[in-house]
């Protein structure tokens, strides 16, 4: 390839007297090649080799979701509707703003096609209406004190589909779900414990109960339940 | 373990690893920017760019350079975003044709993506295909990310030059950042996150199964290539709409404090980099101590403030994950507005008064807290040159910094840096407050809807990029004033710095003096600490007191009156 320097120094005299607008076009050669270039490093060859490496075996399966067997997630969570509220048998999620309209505050199953929250503030009148709301239907649906439900079972993640509760809300759910399923509550907790992440390394994050996990444990234990 | 006190542990791990980064990197990265050779790879770039390495370029042509780079950046970015429709992975989860991004959003995505800011307009599960994102916007993670640094080394070869006027090429400080620190950097980090349970797909939707045997349409796609850059290049614009909050995007605790480390890891580095480069370590440790006060401070004013949220809006938890609850929330919100990042693991509109004013008054310090990559550095030693010139005009003292003298054009560049983004900030969210349209795009009323728009343009003129996402900023008029704050907020503090760094590099370089205030001590950190927050207190204080102060005060004063 011939190499025809454009930007070459610039003879001290002459590049002061240039006008700016046609040192700034002179600019705009280099600038539109190196763009390319970076174009097609950045842009296909990066992607495309961290794509590579992401199918090697042990990673690709989290590379393309975490799916199971079963079709679900364990990265992401979509609320279970029951088909008899009477006898709801599933361990809920956290309320998402991508909930049905239907869905009491938010208390539904979430669109995984797009995530976000609700972006009320702390102070609004909206969402201690809808705090006040949720607590009292988990209340009710669990047989507990409203005072009883922990924070996360009535806020609104920032995700939509967060996957994951806190050991709180789930042992909340835990004799509820070991009622209407039949299963004796040791065997539901010990499904649950299952289901529970410390904190990474012990200190990273927040302990969590999967949900994703823990309700496809009680598909395989009571195969029956949708 | 108590949540604080797990939080506690996580903070000092955090810490020991950017501990043990800083001076690998930082002299890594002085390397990188001093060294004579160039390498077989960045040859070949520079034949086909037609640029020759080897010129030293005076402060316009490098000004110029920059200009012309980031102008080619905006068209490219535009012209990919318009004409997505007829590229692959152009789909929805649920199978429906994406399409051209519409003119006023792809307008706005191509000047946030090159300004370093990561705005977004949009929603990307449904506006934003693969191919943008990956070839259009995260290319310009890199570069801006790039151009960045560039401007900083600029400036600091202003400081070690003598009688030179020259600043070094653009084109290759452009080209040496991307090849030598952020690609290898990137592809290290995407991988790890991989492994550690970041999506990596090129499918545009999955199909799942609830428990209950509905089916549901999944947005997925190519997340941790993207993700890396976008942290380690302090960018922030996410693949999925929540951002780092999303599973897809940030799975664990693990890959979260990697995340935040990943903002962090440069900008600090830099400051090493800095001392190494001047010739006295000292002076890089200053400035980090700067930083690392400012960025302290404002980690515990949030994370104490979200740790009382009301218990009656659900005790903080609203818009926040679960694995990250809030010890790792706070950690994340602190250091993505301390950097110009803006990646987002929890919803600062959802924040309490005083946490998410924590998060709005890190960037209106001017993000030097570290700051973004290049940026943080750049606008603390700007910072600097007006504590020094403060503390000269109070003792008499003729002001220098590190052997050059700040005369009147010195302080003229200097002070131009500082006022561009607060006259942005107050004049876009004063503009916006008196339009009548302004109050139907709030998601919150009352002290918090004004939160929401000053949320917007201190982002926007501070190149973040983070949202109270409460604010729908889809009108023509966000649209194009929110760009406007972008690119002024981005490129005039830019020519500034350069101009700045022309001067500095024309003088000769001085032996201290009797009268020379000596700078790299800690009686100089605590100085230009000092000179940060008063400059942005002066300037910001009425605003904030109708904003975040006025509704932390009325939330007070509810929780008072409770019987």
């Amino acid at each position: 390839m011939t190499t025809t320097i454009e930007n070459a120094p610039e003879p001290t005299e002459e590049a002061t007297r240039t006008p700016v607008l046609r040192s700034l076009v002179r600019q705009l050669g280099p600038a539109l090649r190196l763009v390319l270039v970076a174009t097609v490093v950045l842009g296909l060859v990066y992607p495309a080799v961290v794509w590579g490496i992401s199918r090697v075996p042990g990673l690709s399966g989290h590379a393309e979701g975490s799916v199971s067997a079963s079709g679900s997630s364990s990265l992401i969570g979509i609320d279970p509707v029951p088909a008899n509220p009477g006898a709801d048998p599933w361990f809920h999620l956290r309320p998402s703003a991508s909930a049905p309209e239907t869905a009491t505050a938010g208390l539904g199953p979430a669109d995984p096609s797009t995530s976000g929250g609700s972006n009320l503030a702390t102070t609004a009148d909206k969402l201690a209406q809808a705090v006040a709301e949720r607590r009292s239907v988990i209340a009710g649906r669990e047989g507990v004190a409203p005072a009883a439900v922990p924070d996360d079972a009535v806020t609104a993640s920032a995700s939509g589909v967060d996957p994951d509760i806190s050991p709180d809300y789930a042992a909340l759910q835990v004799p509820r779900v070991a009622r209407v399923t039949g299963l004796p509550e040791a065997q539901v907790r010990a499904l649950v414990a299952e289901a529970t992440d410390g904190r990474v390394l012990g200190v990273l994050g927040e302990p969590t109960v999967n949900t994703s996990e823990l309700n496809a444990a009680l598909l395989v234990a009571r195969p029956g339940l949708r | 373990m108590s949540d604080t006190a797990a939080g506690l542990l996580q903070l000092l791990v955090l810490l020991v690893l950017l501990a043990a980064a800083w001076r690998p990197l930082g002299d890594w990265m002085a390397r990188v920017y001093t060294a004579e050779g160039h390498w077989r790879v960045e040859r070949a770039i520079y034949r086909i760019g037609r640029v020759d390495p080897d010129s030293d370029q005076r402060a316009s042509t490098y000004a110029l350079a920059i200009l012309a780079f980031s102008f080619v950046g905006v068209l490219l970015v535009y012209v990919i975003q318009r004409v997505q429709g007829f590229l692959p992975l152009d789909a929805t989860a649920g199978g429906d044709a994406k399409g051209a991004v519409d003119p006023s959003v792809a307008f706005n995505t191509a000047i946030s993506f090159v300004t370093n800011t990561n705005w977004q307009s949009y929603v990307p599960e449904s506006t934003m295909s693969h191919v943008s994102n990956a070839v259009a916007l995260a290319v310009q993670n890199f570069l801006s990310a790039a151009v960045g640094m560039a401007v900083a080394v600029a400036l600091v070869r202003g400081f070690v030059r003598s009688r030179s006027g020259r600043i070094g090429n653009a084109w290759v400080d452009i080209v040496r950042g991307t090849v030598r620190v952020l690609l290898p950097m990137a592809t290290v980090l995407a991988v790890v996150l991989v492994a550690c349970g970041v999506v990596m797909s090129l499918r545009t939707g999955i199909t799942l199964t609830a428990a209950d045997g509905s089916t549901h349409a999944a947005a997925i796609g190519p997340v941790a290539s993207q993700e890396a850059i976008k942290e380690l290049g302090t960018n922030g614009g996410g693949i999925l709409n929540a951002n780092s909050a999303h599973p897809f995007e940030n799975p664990n605790g693990g890959t979260n404090l990697l995340e935040i480390l990943a903002m962090l890891l440069i900008p600090v580095a830099l400051t090493r980099t800095f001392g190494r480069m001047v010739g006295d370590l000292r002076q890089g440790v200053s400035l980090l101590a700067v930083m690392t006060i400012l960025w302290g401070g404002m980690l515990a004013v949030i994370w104490a403030a979200e740790a009382h949220a009301p218990a009656v809006t659900g005790g903080g938890m609203e818009g926040k994950e679960t694995r990250f609850g809030i010890p790792s929330s706070a950690l994340f919100a602190d250091s993505t507005t301390g950097t110009s990042t803006g990646a987002v693991n929890s919803l600062h509109d959802s924040y309490t008064a005083f946490g998410g004013g924590g998060t709005l008054l890190n960037m209106l310090f001017g993000e030097l807290s570290p700051g973004g990559v290049g940026t943080g550095l750049y606008s603390i030693l700007v910072i600097a040159i007006i504590a020094v010139f403060l503390a000269g005009l109070m003792v008499g003292r003729t002001p220098e910094l590190l052997g050059k003298s700040l005369g009147r054009r010195e302080v003229t560049c200097a002070a131009i840096v500082v006022l561009v983004m607060p006259a942005l900030v107050l004049l876009g969210t004063g503009a916006a407050v008196v339009l009548p349209g302004t109050s139907d795009a709030l998601t919150n009323s009352g002290p918090h809807g004004l939160s929401e728009v000053f949320y917007a343009f201190a982002s926007a003129a501070n190149n973040n990029g983070s949202a109270f996402g409460g604010l729908t900023v889809t009108s023509p008029f966000f649209q194009i004033a929110l760009a406007a704050a972008m690119l002024l907020g981005r490129f005039l503090p830019i020519l500034a710095v350069l101009a700045l760094a022309g001067l500095l590099s024309a003088q000769p370089r001085r032996e201290a003096s009797a009268g020379t205030l000596r700078t790299g001590t800690p009686l100089f950190a605590g100085l230009v600490t000092a000179t940060v927050v008063l400059v942005s207190a002066i300037t910001f204080l009425p605003a904030l007191a109708l904003s975040p102060i006025a509704e932390g005060l009325v939330a007070t004063a509810q929780i008072g009156a409770l019987p």
